[in-house]
């Protein structure tokens, strides 16, 4: 992927690029505390991070904490913003999960700092509440798709399927080959949703205003056909015995590793998972290619999108000035050249003038056409809507081992749903 | 005390039974309960009836309670706890039992076999959780690795969905069948010999020695070994979780698991709603349990 491509990409200019640098030399002294979680990414990037600072600004310490993820760390998270024992600087969620740990009463606003000029508006858009911005981007941004092993579609001679009938027959013929079609790694119940979630932007091509009516309790999974096909297709991959012997007790590294090795040929995945293929089977990184999930029409054949995590400064902040400074230094493309370095690219970035390096692995060059001009890609529900059950992993797991059918399992995420559509109080539930 | 003995001896018990330290002496001692104990539960009950994010709680009454009720799998939940927690304390009875009768006889290396035995109940569960939970898999796993080597096509432990909590109890039996064994070896050796003396002497076979005299003798350690047992299953949670999450799907939750989900999701109301729930049914299962054993031991 050139870079020229990629500047055009994230719109950048290079007056941005000038402001930015301008803003982030003045010299800092203080003391910040930065929260992170325990992914092995997030810690190397986040020392990487302020060693690059303290050493432009000698008197500033920066102490990391480390949290654990999922849910056990949004627990901390909110316990911590609770009682006003945050960390100065914080790394969180965007999103619907971002909504619920009350930004308006717990975070500092960062809507009038120099660096958002170049912060992208679609990202701006999911770390807003009332009226103001309270982050900045921590990562790049993400597709929700399929990761493919390489070696093993040139060995068969397919072809990057476009619609979901394509798909099949590529699974058809890949276990005819004797080899796994469909890697699934529902030990990790969290990668069980992939098919459903990423199965998003389809639903929009024939649906453009369910994410609206999800939230105004007026459409559901189980009652739009259109949603309904994420749980079919997963449904519809256990039945043709395309999944992993093991599949029900493997975990996320071994997807990782089987994708990468060729003991199976797709991995339904967001793309971060190139950052762990790059760090724990780094010889396999060029034999995996990615593609997004195909729908019916292979006209309207796009990617789902994640928006990256983002990093917050919390009001209780002793230092205000030094943390939305560091911040700064965070969405900069000198901290995207700073990540670039630490833990390799992984897709492209939400801050104007970051730039990937020449040599991205192949997932990536596979991703970035669908953000170009021409390519086309949708935000994930999540991104769109602030109500996600909580329950959709077992769910997806149940439907994805054959333990209840597609229609039972969205019906069943519809009662979740509601669930957590009133404990955040919408209207109309 | 008979009503015809009247007023006086009632005056009189009070003085009699006075205690020689003054009421204030109990004052540390109820502060501590009061603040460590009372305090939470009064404020979980009033939180079971808000919708409570930790930052701000409405109250909604019995709204908790009733969406709590409709959880598609409390029911399965509910179910799957009491399976798990007569499964659990019925095979540490009968094991924990047999094993004490062993390790009372005349054996070889009897203490190390006994400390072999009580050796699991000292690890951590969670660590037991990990260690069987790569054991148990399906086609990498030690088990089924060495039924393969004999032949025999070895289940999928803990994930298929008709297993999954039989084996958790079964590693729940495993890790915490010393417990039992020890309660019991208490009891076995608590047997006074004349009974035994008397047995032989009426010409008993060891089977009728065991069958009417020991098992009777040792009612209590069977009372102790069916509360704890059955109290641990019925609020069983760390192992559940460490080796299947409540999977596959929602095969293995027990009501714990349950409430841990909503208390992840971020329902903290609607969690602490759920821990009243398991409060009132461990409550409404073993208080009539224990006062059964505890009656028919009275009337040996």
């Amino acid at each position: 992927m050139t870079k020229t491509k990629l500047t055009a990409l994230m719109g950048a200019s290079t007056l941005g690029l000038l402001l930015t640098a301008s803003a982030v030399n003045a010299q800092q002294s203080g003391y910040l505390s930065f929260l992170i979680d325990n992914g092995p990414q997030s810690v190397a990037v986040a020392e990487a991070w302020v060693a690059a600072y303290t050493a432009k600004n000698p008197d500033v310490t920066i102490d990391i904490e480390v949290r654990p993820g999922g849910g056990e760390g949004d627990n901390i998270v909110k316990t911590r913003l609770a009682t006003g024992a945050m960390a100065d600087v914080f790394f969180y969620n965007s999103g619907s999960l971002f909504q619920a740990i009350n930004p308006v009463q717990n975070l500092l606003p960062l809507t009038d700092e120099p660096f958002q000029a170049n912060v992208q508006d679609s990202f701006k858009l999911v770390v807003s509440a009332g009226g103001d911005v309270y982050g900045a981007p921590f990562a790049p941004a993400m597709g929700g798709g399929i990761l493919y092993n390489i070696p093993i579609y040139e060995e068969l001679g397919l072809d990057i399927p476009k619609t979901w009938d394509e798909f099949m027959a590529n699974n058809e013929a890949i276990k005819a080959a004797g080899k796994t079609a469909v890697i699934q790694t529902y030990a990790d119940t969290w990668s069980s949703q992939l098919f459903v979630l990423a199965d998003f932007y389809n639903v929009m091509a024939e649906v453009p205003d369910f994410a609206e009516k999800y939230t105004a309790n007026e459409a559901k999974f189980a009652t739009t056909p259109a949603a309904l096909r994420g749980f079919e297709k997963l449904q519809e991959v256990f039945e043709g015995g395309y999944l992993n012997a093991d599949f029900g007790a493997a975990t996320y590294p071994d997807g990782i590793r089987m994708v990468a090795t060729g003991e199976g040929a797709h991995y339904p995945m967001l793309t971060f998972g190139i950052g762990a293929i790059a760090e724990t089977v780094p010889d396999h990184i060029q034999d995996v290619g990615f593609f997004a999930q195909p729908g019916d029409s292979a006209d309207s054949n796009g990617l789902t999108t994640w928006m990256p995590d983002s990093i917050y400064v919390a009001k209780s902040t002793a230092s205000p000035d030094l943390a939305k400074d560091f911040v700064g230094f965070v969405a900069s493309p000198e901290g995207c050249d700073i990540r670039n370095e630490a833990v390799g690219a992984t897709g492209p970035y939400m801050v104007a003038g970051c730039e990937l390096p020449a040599d991205v692995p192949p997932a990536v060059a596979d991703m970035l056409p669908y953000f170009e001009a021409g390519g086309q890609n949708g935000p994930a529900l999540e991104f769109l809507s602030p109500v996600k059950g909580p329950a959709l992993e077992q769910i997806t797991v149940e439907v994805g081992s054959g333990i209840r059918d597609a229609a039972s399992g969205a019906a069943l995420y519809d009662e979740d749903v509601r669930k957590q559509a009133q404990q955040l109080g919408l209207a109309g539930w | 005390m008979a009503a015809s003995t009247g007023r006086g001896a009632i005056a009189a018990q009070p003085r009699k039974r006075r205690s020689p330290y003054s009421g204030w002496f109990f004052l540390p001692a109820a502060i501590i309960y009061s603040v460590l104990f009372l305090a939470p539960t009064f404020a979980s009950l009033y939180f079971s009836l808000t919708r409570w994010t930790l930052f701000d709680s409405v109250f909604i009454g019995l709204e908790n309670f009733a969406q709590f009720f409709r959880e598609p799998f409390l029911i399965q939940g509910l179910v799957n706890t009491v399976i798990y927690a007569v499964v659990t304390s019925g095979l540490k009875v009968v094991i924990g039992m047999a094993l004490a009768l062993l390790l009372t006889s005349q054996i070889v290396a009897r203490g190390y076999l006994r400390s072999v035995i009580f050796f699991p109940v000292l690890v951590s569960t969670v660590g037991v959780g990990i260690t069987f939970t790569v054991l148990m898999h399906p086609t990498q796993g030690m088990i089924n690795q060495g039924l393969a080597m004999i032949g025999i096509a070895g289940p999928g432990w803990l994930v298929d969905p008709k297993l999954a909590l039989y084996s958790v109890a079964l590693v729940d039996v495993w890790k915490g069948v010393g417990l039992a064994t020890v309660i019991y070896i208490a009891g076995v050796v608590a047997i006074p010999k004349d009974y035994f003396e008397a047995a032989r002497i009426d010409g008993a076979t060891k089977w009728q020695n065991f069958w009417y005299v020991t098992l009777p003798l040792m009612r209590p350690a069977t009372a102790t070994v069916i509360t704890l047992s059955f109290i641990g299953g019925l609020r069983t949670f760390d192992l559940i979780w460490a080796m299947t999450r409540g999977g596959p799907g929602f095969a293995s939750d027990t009501v714990a698991s349950v409430i841990y989900k909503q208390y992840q999701a971020g329902f903290y109301g609607l969690s602490t709603a759920g821990n009243v729930v398991l409060f009132v049914l461990i409550a409404v299962l073993v208080v009539p349990l224990t006062m059964v054993l505890n009656r028919k031991q009275g009337h040996e």
